[in-house]
């Protein structure tokens, strides 16, 4: 097998396994998998094949594939803004995969605090609601429960809200 | 700056400012050579140090989310990302 097919085999299991799906336009898919690799080697880290990548893998952090915006993205859009990732209903072609805007802050200090928030820092409690799986007590601090529980795959209905 | 040109109809300037592995960028690029319009790309990414500064100050004039693909039309009109409609609108 090619580097490309891969890495596709192996975002494609692991997508699989957590509840993730690939956009089945499989062309599509698949230059988005080159873009990746041709990061790889010219950066060292798979970054974001559609955002202008600074090759420092400091700066890069927040859009190395899987992006911190990636979770967002599916929930807002049912993609990821590459739309290497997409929703159930894309995934099975009751929809198809849009453009969408790019929720990456410009500039350094508004991706910094974008982390923060993401990381639930500061005194004022949780920046995210909590969820457990009532399956097997998974806990998942996010905007909204995983599609599937990446532990047990559990689906999404059967999380409760934890904190 | 190295600029690629494509030949095809002339409808004024045309430039697409893209990603060497974006594939919406790939995508809005064929959607130009298939719509047969002459237009100029480059591939940001490739470009390295100032180059890629002065060409990014370009692009934030015109989108200043500086997101890809940005295209720009005769000076005056800018359509961001890959929307069909909207640039075969725009090229009539
Ligand atoms: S937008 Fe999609 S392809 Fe790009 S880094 Fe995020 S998850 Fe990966």
């Amino acid at each position: 097998m090619s580097d490309t097919q891969n890495l596709f085999a192996k975002l494609d299991s692991d997508a699989r396994k957590n509840g993730y799906f690939l956009n089945p336009d499989s062309a599509f898919t698949m230059e988005l998998v080159e873009g990746l690799l041709a990061n790889e080697k010219r950066f060292g880290h798979q970054a974001c094949p559609c955002r202008l990548a600074d090759g420092n893998r400091q700066e890069d952090l927040d859009i190395i594939c899987p992006c911190d915006y990636r979770d967002a993205d599916l929930d807002d859009f049912g993609a990821c803004y590459c739309a290497l990732y997409v929703s159930k209903d894309i995934a099975e072609g009751k929809a198809k995969a849009e453009p969408l805007p790019d929720r990456r802050p410009m500039k350094r200090d508004e991706r910094q605090q974008f982390r923060e928030k993401k990381a639930g820092t500061g005194a004022s409690g949780l920046s995210h609601p909590v969820w457990r799986c009532r399956v097997c007590g998974y806990l998942a601090a996010r905007d909204e429960p995983p599609g599937v529980c990446p532990i047990c795959k559990a689906t999404k209905d059967r999380f409760d809200r934890f904190m | 700056m190295k600029f690629e040109k494509v030949e095809g109809v002339d409808k004024g300037k045309i430039v697409l400012y893209a990603l060497s592995t974006c594939v919406w960028c790939k995508r809005t690029k064929q959607f130009l050579s298939n719509l047969g319009v002459k237009f100029e790309y480059i591939f940001v990414d490739l470009l390295q140090g100032t180059e890629r500064d002065s060409i990014m100050k370009d692009v934030e004039k015109w989108n200043p989310r500086c997101s890809f693909p940005t295209m720009v039309i005769g000076d005056s009109k800018c359509i961001v990302g890959f929307k069909e409609d909207e640039i075969r609108e725009a090229l009539k």
